[in-house]
């Protein structure tokens, strides 16, 4: 099947679409980025609480405390 | 005959259009300024995230001419320079320019203060408010000063962009501010000294064709000497440094003295030698706002090697 040549209003609207779908990714990746660098400026909340807990429940489970 | 064949693909808009409503020349100057105020800035950012506040900044300027454009849509109809605009062509309707600067307004200052903080955010919503409600739909019909109070709009990106990195405002930040607003009046009527507008047609009042060119050669020297004590006091401060002082003092005098020869002539003069004085100003003009922005930002790059700053 052929396709007609693309008309002057195809080539605007794919430049629209193209256009459009370029500043979405590139916000899609500056939150991605932003996100990255605020975690490792300003740490995860909750993130230490949850390594100590994990941390302690390894302990407890080599140790075999809290076991039937 | 079908609906499709009616449709004017002349008024079909492409990516380019809707990248135009937001001014991407005066974005350029809004980049430039507020990353050396955000450089110069003594708290030293994450690259990215100064990467991410220049970007609001510069979106969040663009929205700004969204929204002029979508409020002067009528008089850029009427005046030769703007006909070629998005919407006065017909390509973009005005409803769409009003989202996309409504929309990329809230986008830009809300990025803004996640990534940095709220006196940035909020300084930056400011200057979004400022140039499209006091400027544009306020002030600029209403008096011949508007390019004055334009030129504060343009004015606050270097003070958005020490916010973003410090939090706050502070003497060098003001007096960036003040660097830009009075290098605005005489760059611009310098421009319309020689670049015959039809603002009259499009009712608004410019200085030239409502106080006179004559009275805007006195206008132009007047601010001009208010730039070059602005200029002189900024390199008092802490971002200030030989380097600066040096080239403030050479692009003063030079720029006082293109300034000095506008005012001295009459239209005569300046039509016999096709605005000779006229032109030169303007484009010291640029040279000016470039070289002093650009001391600024290697005085400060000079300073991890201890040649920076006094």
């Amino acid at each position: 099947m052929r396709f007609h040549p693309d008309h002057e209003l195809h080539r605007r609207r794919a430049s629209r679409n193209y256009g459009l779908g370029a500043v979405l990714l590139a916000f899609a990746a500056m939150i991605f980025g932003l996100s990255l660098v605020k975690a490792r400026e300003n740490g995860v909340p909750g993130l230490e609480a949850a390594r100590q807990k994990a941390a302690a429940a390894a302990e407890a489970g080599t140790t075999g405390e809290g076991r039937p | 005959m079908s609906d499709a064949t009616s449709i004017d693909h002349q008024l079909e808009a492409g990516f380019g259009d809707y990248f135009a409503l937001l001014k991407p020349r005066v974005m350029s100057l809004v980049v430039f300024t507020a990353l050396v105020g955000l450089v110069v800035a003594p708290v030293p950012m994450h690259p990215f995230v100064a990467l991410v506040a220049i970007t609001c900044i510069a979106v969040g300027g663009g929205a700004s001419g969204a929204l002029n454009m979508w409020w002067e849509s009528d008089i850029d109809a009427l005046m030769h320079r703007t006909r070629g605009r998005p919407i006065p062509s017909g390509r973009v309707a005005r409803e769409e320019a009003l989202a996309i600067g409504l929309t990329l307004s809230g986008f830009s200052v809300v990025m803004l203060w996640l990534a940095t903080n709220a006196v940035a955010a909020g300084l930056l919503a400011f200057t979004i408010f400022f140039y499209a409600v006091i400027y544009t739909m306020l002030l600029k019909r209403r008096t011949p000063q508007n390019i004055v109070i334009g030129g504060a709009a343009g004015a606050f990106p270097p003070m958005v962009g020490w916010a973003a990195a410090t939090g706050g405002v502070s003497l060098e930040s003001a007096l960036m501010f003040a660097l830009t607003f009075a290098w605005t009046p005489p760059h611009f009527w310098a421009l319309s000294l020689f670049v015959k507008g039809d603002y009259g047609r499009a009712g608004v009042p410019m200085l030239p064709e409502v106080a006179g060119r004559d009275a805007t050669r006195r206008q132009i020297l007047g601010y001009s000497v208010a730039l070059a004590l602005v200029s002189l006091a900024l390199g008092l401060t802490s971002i200030g440094g030989p380097l600066y002082m040096t080239v403030a003092v050479a692009m003063n005098a030079l720029f006082l003295r293109a300034a000095w020869r506008v005012a001295r002539r009459s239209d005569a003069d300046s039509d016999a030698d096709r605005h000779l004085a006229e032109r030169a100003l303007f484009r010291l003009s640029l040279l000016y706002i470039l070289l002093l922005f650009g001391a600024l930002l290697a005085e400060s790059s000079l300073k991890p090697l201890g040649l920076g700053g006094w």
